[in-house]
């Protein structure tokens, strides 16, 4: 008992530390008083550690006690209760502590520390220094939350925090148009993502009437200490399909899967330190985690199991072909990224759970390393050089292996366009859907110009008057 | 005799109607402007006195009564008027109708602060609230027939329903007020006043004008009771379809308020939409909403409305890159706007839980596009902050940040947001009383079934 009294002790502090860093940081913003640089460090560098600490207590306790699976409820958050049948609603808010959260949530905590060791020195003096780290402890905060939720409301509520961090920390550099661009984009993404969560949320209530990760993947019901990833789902094949169907959609937004990659790219337009921890190593892999945490959901539709594999191995394919023509090495580096990520993808798909939790873990920490080292790779390229006493001879390409050179040519035609995901979804997607709103907007307006009587003068927005200030407000 | 049993809510409502007499004979737009927020802030104070009179069960009036529903949406109301005046500049004060803005505050507070017992106080309140932004549009000589058409069919209605109702005829009666509830909320196709009064009237007067939802009150306390079960479908699924329609058309739109309008006429639909599934949950989720979309669209509005008292007004077709001109109007923008769209931490999070809960015990179909309009404003509400906020360095020889007057107003309207989305059993326990309340009395008048909610836990 005293154990798991320690253990809940140590569970609370997990989620706690970053959490009074985003209101340390952020109160302090919102009253214009911001902390100076070497504070803000201070107290990342506490709430960081402080966290990973409790998550390797908690760790430490799990491994020598008996229990692999131990939840941890803070009450109910929002409760209607009525005696008898009558309706009640409860929302409370469950952690989950097992092998699958434990290391993923210990792996965010140590990669947000050591870049925000980082960050602090790159950022320093930078005009937005205060507002990298409040995105950046809130991305935190959105992380641990995501990584222990107990249930897909609590993840959701940390998907969503990821989410609108990731997309303002793309439009960090906001003085120019096209990071701005790129953030927007990224959101769209993002927020389709969390409709996908959302509705697999919905359906799951529908079809089961909770939407605890214990119920959905059988834990509640099984034997005494039995824990991810030893799950068995309790819903029928066709139930497992359509809830998981969703979770995959969501998971695609997420980790840039085909057909949401276009955004990946695209998002390298942020800060060096944000694109290494977003993604390189930790919100990319988010959708990975996503299903591994709905395993046994995949296991019960041999249907979503193979369409989890075949997406999974069409992401690395198109990511691997698309990396080697990339000419920056943020945007070389988050193509190798993603092939890895697909290759997680389709590991799940196959049904393995701890072979992917370990890809995923090593592949977070390398890729972070390798994204911390871009901006210096032409210094450590002459390093090389220098080591060598000249140039590394280029490899020459193996005699009778190469493609026919049509096949080439398409080949890296297709890379260069990034597989025209971009344009696909532009085309069948976003202008249409632009398009006709337009149109109806225009339609409203005859149809308020012909009620208000011909020739009304309606007042254009236009650019920035000063003078002008008289006239409407 | 304590000083509750006094009749605060006669009080709450001639307060702001004196008051207006007053600032109508001071010349000094100044001296006006102080009067106007002295006024407005005695009457904020008032507005909980009713409340606690309730909660110590001292009897309201015959014609002015508080009751679960309305006591806290009085001092919502003054609130919302109370930051409006302190929001508005010194430059502005001379072209603000300081008088009209204390009487609507006063016809507001007397819509909300009706008894039950008396639907006709109602109805000539709702009737009288239609003239502040008709009288502003002709001071101002802009063109006001969209709006004077769209209110004259609703008064029309209203009058008509109500007295259809009152003399027997209910289903008709209903259909009227119904219709009458459609228009005076926004919902397509009657919406073209919405956009248009936004259009011509200056910002602070649509924004009172349309926030408090005062439509949704309307069919909570006339509709609700006596409608049968197909017209609650009705308004459902035209709530719906606006709701959908608006959430599309503010994620495009290119003029700032418009997509204002747009933002506001989606989630006015959502609130209706959960009074349509009648269920305790759903409505429960309805009501939190009302208060959270008063707050976050009022704060978003405030915001919109003191960068264009800087700028002029605003297109969304362009970057502005305005961020360094205040960045407190843009954290602003940004934490109202993502209250209202339901973003975690923030009290529409909740609003919106209860909401699609609801939903889904109703009507999965529903719940379905609930998720799509909210991720649908989501964008809207971004793509707005980047086009105003980011984009380009605004260069401008004077630096126009945010002033004392606007930081307390935002900062008011984010500590309501915020601390409701982290501390939100109150609110959500006080709803869900009212919703049984109405739930109870619609059940006893038209004889209609005790909604049996699905248990959910999260």
């Amino acid at each position: 008992m005293p154990e798991l009294t320690l253990l809940t002790a140590l569970g609370v502090v997990v989620v706690a530390a970053p959490s009074l860093l985003v209101a340390a940081l952020g109160i302090s913003s919102l009253l214009e008083r911001p902390l100076s640089e070497r504070a803000t460090a201070r107290a990342v560098s506490l709430a960081t550690g402080l966290g990973f600490l409790a998550s390797v207590g908690v760790f430490v306790l799990m491994l020598t006690g008996d229990s692999r699976h131990v939840v941890i409820g803070l009450g109910n958050w929002v409760h209607i209760d009525r005696a008898g049948p009558e309706p009640h609603y409860h929302f409370s808010v469950v952690f989950l502590f097992d092998r699958l959260s434990v290391p993923f949530v210990a792996l965010s905590l140590v990669l947000c520390g050591t870049i925000g060791a980082f960050a602090h020195r790159y950022m320093h003096r930078e005009v937005g220094y205060n507002r990298f780290f409040v995105l950046y402890s809130v991305f935190t905060v959105g992380m641990v939350t995501a990584g222990l939720a107990g249930t897909i409301e609590t993840l959701f509520l940390g998907w969503e925090l990821v989410g609108l961090s990731s997309a303002l920390l793309v439009g960090f550099f906001h003085d120019r148009p096209a990071p701005v661009r790129n953030a927007l984009r990224v959101w769209v993404v993002y927020r389709m993502s969390d409709a996908a969560l959302l509705l697999a949320a919905v359906v799951l209530h529908h079809m089961s009437g909770e939407g605890d990760f214990d119920q959905l993947t059988g834990y509640r019901e099984a034997a005494e200490g039995t824990s991810w990833p030893f799950g068995r789902c309790l819903l029928t094949e066709s139930q497992a399909l359509v809830v998981g169907g969703l979770l995959l959609v969501a998971a695609a937004g997420k980790s840039a899967l085909v057909p949401f990659s276009g955004w990946l790219p695209r998002a390298m337009e942020g800060p060096t330190p944000s694109s290494a921890v977003f993604y390189g190593a930790l919100s990319v892999h988010l959708g990975a985690f996503l299903l591994l945490r709905a395993g046994p959901v995949l296991d019960a539709s041999p249907i979503l199991s193979w369409a989890v594999f075949v997406l999974g191995l069409v992401t690395a394919g198109y990511a691997a072909l698309t990396g080697r023509v990339q000419t920056d090495i943020k945007s070389a580096l988050s193509f190798a990224s993603l092939t890895q990520v697909g290759l997680i993808v389709a590991e799940i798909g196959l049904g393995w759970r701890y072979i992917p939790l370990v890809h995923l873990l090593g592949h977070a920490c390398l890729r972070t390393l390798q994204f911390v080292r871009a901006p210096s790779v032409i210094r450590d390229h002459y390093g090389l050089e220098n080591a060598m006493g000249g140039r590394p001879a280029r490899p020459a390409d193996p005699p009778g292996n190469s493609p026919p050179n049509r096949l080439r040519t398409m080949a890296y035609h297709f890379a260069l366009e990034r597989g025209h995901l971009d344009t696909v979804l532009d085309r069948f997607v976003v202008s249409p859907f632009v398009r006709f709103f337009r149109a109806c907007g225009r339609r409203e307006r005859g149809w308020t110009d012909a009620l208000a009587g011909r020739g009304t003068p309606r007042p254009a927005a236009s650019q920035p008057r000063p003078v002008e200030v008289e006239q409407r407000t | 005799m304590s000083i509750l049993s006094l009749p605060w809510a006669e009080i709450c409502v001639a307060l702001p109607l004196f008051g207006a007499g007053v600032v109508g004979f001071l010349r000094t737009p100044i001296v006006a402007g102080r009067w106007t927020l002295g006024v407005s802030l005695v009457v904020f104070g008032c507005s909980f006195l009713p409340w606690a009179a309730l909660s110590e069960g001292v009897p309201g009036g015959t014609w002015f009564a508080v009751d679960g529903l309305t006591a806290p949406l009085l001092p919502l109301v003054a609130l919302l008027h109370l930051l409006t005046v302190l929001a508005t500049s010194r430059v502005k004060l001379n072209r603000m109708s300081l008088g009209g803005h204390l009487a609507a505050e006063g016809v507001l507070l007397g819509t909300f602060a009706a008894a039950p017992s008396a639907p006709w106080v109602l109805v000539l309140f709702l009737a009288l609230g239609t003239l502040q932004p008709f009288f502003e549009l002709r001071r101002r000589g802009n063109p006001s027939r969209v709006y004077v058409l769209h209110m004259a069919v609703f008064v029309g209605l209203l009058a008509g329903g109500w007295v259809a109702v009152e003399v027997g005829a209910t289903a008709p009666g209903a259909v009227l007020l119904a219709l009458a509830v459609l228009i005076r909320s926004g919902t397509v196709p009657a919406h073209l006043w919405v956009a248009d009064l936004f259009d011509h009237a200056s910002f602070g007067t649509a924004l009172l004008y349309v926030i408090p939802l005062v439509g949704v009150h309307a069919a909570l306390r006339l509709v609700l009771p006596v409608a049968p079960e197909w017209i609650l479908d009705g308004i459902g699924d035209v709530s719906l379809l606006t709701a959908v329609y608006a959430a599309g058309m503010a994620a495009v739109e290119n003029d700032a308020r418009r997509f204002f309008a747009y933002l506001f006429l989606s989630h006015a639909s959502l609130v209706l939409i959960g009074l349509e599934l009648h269920t305790t949950i759903s409505l429960t989720g309805a009501l939190c909403l009302w208060v959270s979309v008063a707050l976050s669209l009022g704060g978003l509005g405030l915001t919109l409305r003191a960068i264009e008292a800087r700028y002029g007004l605003l297109s969304l077709s362009s970057y502005r890159g305005l961020y360094d001109q205040s960045p407190a109007l843009a954290v602003g923008f940004l934490v109202t706007g993502l209250g209202s769209v339901g973003f975690p931490g923030t009290l529409g999070f909740v609003a919106a839980e209860l909401l699609e809960d609801g939903a889904i015990a109703a009507e999965p179909f529903i719940g379905v596009w609930l998720v799509l309009v909210a991720a649908l404003n989501g964008i809207a509400v971004l793509r707005a902050y980047f086009r105003l906020f980011t984009g380009t360095r605004h260069a401008a020889p004077i630096v126009f940040g945010i002033t004392p007057r606007e930081r307390l107003a935002l900062f008011v309207l984010s500590t309501l947001l915020l601390g409701g989305g982290l501390i939100p059993q109150a609110l959500v326990a006080s709803r869900f009383r009212s919703a049984e309340t109405l739930l109870r009395g619609r059940a006893a008048s038209t004889g209609a079934e005790w909604p049996a909610d699905a248990h959910a836990e999260h």
